[in-house]
């Protein structure tokens, strides 16, 4: 029928040496991260809240210090009071959190990033970078402001605090690592569901129906439950006037943050090894 | 060079893929037919080590996708659901592709104009129409300047024009000595582009063949002869083991023997011959006769009553 062309020699790509690197892979996530605007929403809302919540009670505070009595002007907790507004941001870097890896799913991306980097613990473990590093400087960045901000806004006579009152650095510090840790336990249960509305559904239920379900169960179990809370944990740590709620320490009760984390990260990265893209 | 041995993929009972073997060459375009639902993207997901096989193995280069040193620079594919975060720009979308594999980002404007998409390349994809998207896609999967190209209904949503330009682009890949493989459901674009096609139905080989051999291989070959002595002819044919049918007009249908041989036979009968044609069947019906028994979803075009039993399905 027609002349039977014999195909052309087989292409010989001359390759790079080497591998594709972790570095590249971070390199990649950033710019994913940065280039969809869910980021700079969740992030916006992360700062307004962390801050603007603390700020308007601070505020309020001051303009009825004289109002108040005894009792209360001296339990009066500065810290934790200009931080409160953490407890609202850690929904926002959740959200976040869940979304770095559930939009890849629900968008297909992740068909896209798995055909250029089949690795995936390779390329999870640069997503955690990437995201982790981010929510830490954005959790730590709004923490220090909220107490600043906070602390000049009740000025004299309301009691304030320094960095270096008691128990304050702790609390603005380890009141951003909440935050941070928070936002990789979204990201955990992003990874484990895919799907953004029941990660955020999940999240959501951990910080606020868990506690109240607890809340319900005979005394006894009921606390030694709850003091296993992220909300009860979170509350401890921002607490500078040892009215603490939970039964572990600060930093044990941040340890414990971590090891969920770590747990639903861990979980997560099997599953994401095992299942179809 | 991709090769499958006994590739399988079951979801559940659902077996979408069982016991595919085929090699697909470099310097040719590959075309992958299958109906419908045959799973056609279900393999290459698995060539890409998207979906695990339930048995079986691929291999790209002699490796498994996943132990490539450079996947993005050797094996580029542009997949059937498209892979784009709506909120994200096309550069971006090239970008965070090529920094995986060290590229660099005049890679990426590099592509955004061969594909045409320069202009918009600021703008976020979910705006892109059909087309649009595709062009991304293809710029992603020419990105790392792959030796191995698959690509699944690269033509669907795409305008004339844009047909053409793919085609012309894949029958240039393979010219310069890549490994292309290409999907479609339709025989007739395969016909214009690829030189071997694998042919697929639920999930089984059908045949591995040149296009060439699939038109002469197919039963819908044969002759249309007319002649004022048609019976005589007709004894004399099936004399020497040929097929004849006599049609309403007339007109004899001969399987079994070419043009060549009936007139050689009719001098020498003799009879008057007053046609002698040739009729191949065309791609599309060489192709639906191979697929036939394996068609999923049929769609019915004289749909019966209702509430009549025995509706088709
Ligand atoms: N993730 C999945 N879970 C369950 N069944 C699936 C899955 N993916 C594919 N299938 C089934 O496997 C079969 C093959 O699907 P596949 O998408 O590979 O076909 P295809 O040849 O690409 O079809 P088309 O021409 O319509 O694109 C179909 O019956 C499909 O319903
Ligand atoms: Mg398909």
């Amino acid at each position: 029928m027609s002349t039977q062309t014999t195909p052309p020699p087989a292409m010989q790509k001359a390759l790079p040496p080497g591998r594709y690197g972790f570095f590249d892979l971070v390199r990649s996530e950033w710019t994913k991260i940065r280039t969809v605007r869910s980021t700079m929403w969740t992030i916006g809302v992360t700062i307004v809240l962390g801050i603007g919540i603390g700020a308007l009670v601070c505020a309020l505070t001051r303009s009825h210090w004289s109002s108040q009595n005894i009792g209360q002007r001296v339990s009066f907790d500065a810290p934790a009071t200009s931080l409160i507004g953490l407890l609202f941001a850690q929904f926002a870097i959740g959200i976040l959190g869940v979304l770095v890896i559930s939009a890849e799913y629900s968008t297909g991306t992740i068909r896209a990033t798995f055909s250029a980097a089949p690795n995936r613990s390779r390329v999870f473990a640069a997503k955690i970078v990437v995201f982790g590093v981010l929510s830490f400087i954005v959790a730590e960045l709004t923490s220090f402001v909220a107490f600043f901000l906070g602390q000049f806004l009740l000025s004299s006579p309301a009691t304030h605090a320094t960095l270096s009152s008691p128990g304050a650095f702790r609390a603005v510090f380890g009141g951003g690592l909440f935050v941070c840790i928070l936002g990789l336990i979204g990201m955990g249960l992003g990874t484990i569901i895919r799907h953004t509305a029941g990660a955020i559904s999940a999240f959501v239920g951990i910080l606020l129906v868990l506690p109240i379900i607890t809340a319900a169960l005979p005394n006894q179990l009921s606390q030694d439950v709850r003091k296993f809370m992220p909300d009860r944990i979170g509350v401890d740590v921002l607490t500078t006037n040892g009215q603490h709620v939970g039964a572990f320490s600060p930093w044990v009760g941040l340890l414990i943050l971590c090891v969920y984390a770590v747990v639903l990260l861990v979980i997560g990265a099997s599953m994401l090894e095992k299942r179809d893209a | 060079m991709i090769e499958a041995k006994g590739l399988s993929k079951h979801y559940g009972a659902k077996r979408a893929v069982e016991q595919l073997s085929f090699t697909v060459r470099p310097g040719v375009v590959t075309g992958f037919l299958g109906p419908n639902g045959s799973g056609k993207s279900t393999t290459m997901r698995m060539i890409m080590g998207l979906d695990t096989p339930s048995a079986g193995d691929v291999t790209v280069k002699g490796k498994h996708f996943k132990n490539l040193q450079w996947p993005l620079r050797e094996v580029g594919a542009l997949l059937e659901a498209k892979a784009i975060h709506p909120g994200r720009s096309a550069r971006a979308h090239l970008m965070m592709l090529a920094q995986t594999n060290h590229l660099s980002n005049a890679r990426v404007d590099e592509l955004l104009e061969l594909v045409g998409l320069s202009a918009v390349a600021n703008k976020r994809a979910g705006k892109f129409s059909l087309g649009m998207g595709q062009r991304l896609g293809i710029a992603a999967a020419l990105l790392g300047d792959p030796e191995i190209l698959l690509f699944d209904e690269p033509v669907n949503g795409l305008d004339p024009d844009g047909i053409r330009w793919v085609r012309n682009l894949l029958k240039g890949l393979a010219r310069e000595g890549r490994t292309v493989f290409v999907s479609s459901h339709l025989m007739s674009e395969m016909a214009l582009t690829a030189d071997e096609v694998v042919i697929i139905g639920r999930g089984k080989l059908i045949s591995q063949t040149s296009i060439e051999d699939l038109l002469s291989q197919s039963t819908e070959n044969f002759v249309r002869v007319r002649s004022p002595e048609a019976a005589k002819l007709k004894a004399a044919l099936e004399l020497q083991g040929a097929v004849v049918a006599v049609e309403d007009d007339g007109s004899l249908s001969v399987r079994g023997a070419n043009e060549v041989a009936i007139g050689e036979l009719a001098a020498k009968l003799p009879v008057v011959l007053h046609e002698l044609a040739p009729q191949s069947a065309s791609l599309e019906e060489a192709f639906m006769e191979l697929t036939e028994d394996s068609i999923e979803y049929h769609g019915t075009t004289t749909g019966g009553p209702i509430n009549s039993t025995g509706a088709k399905s």
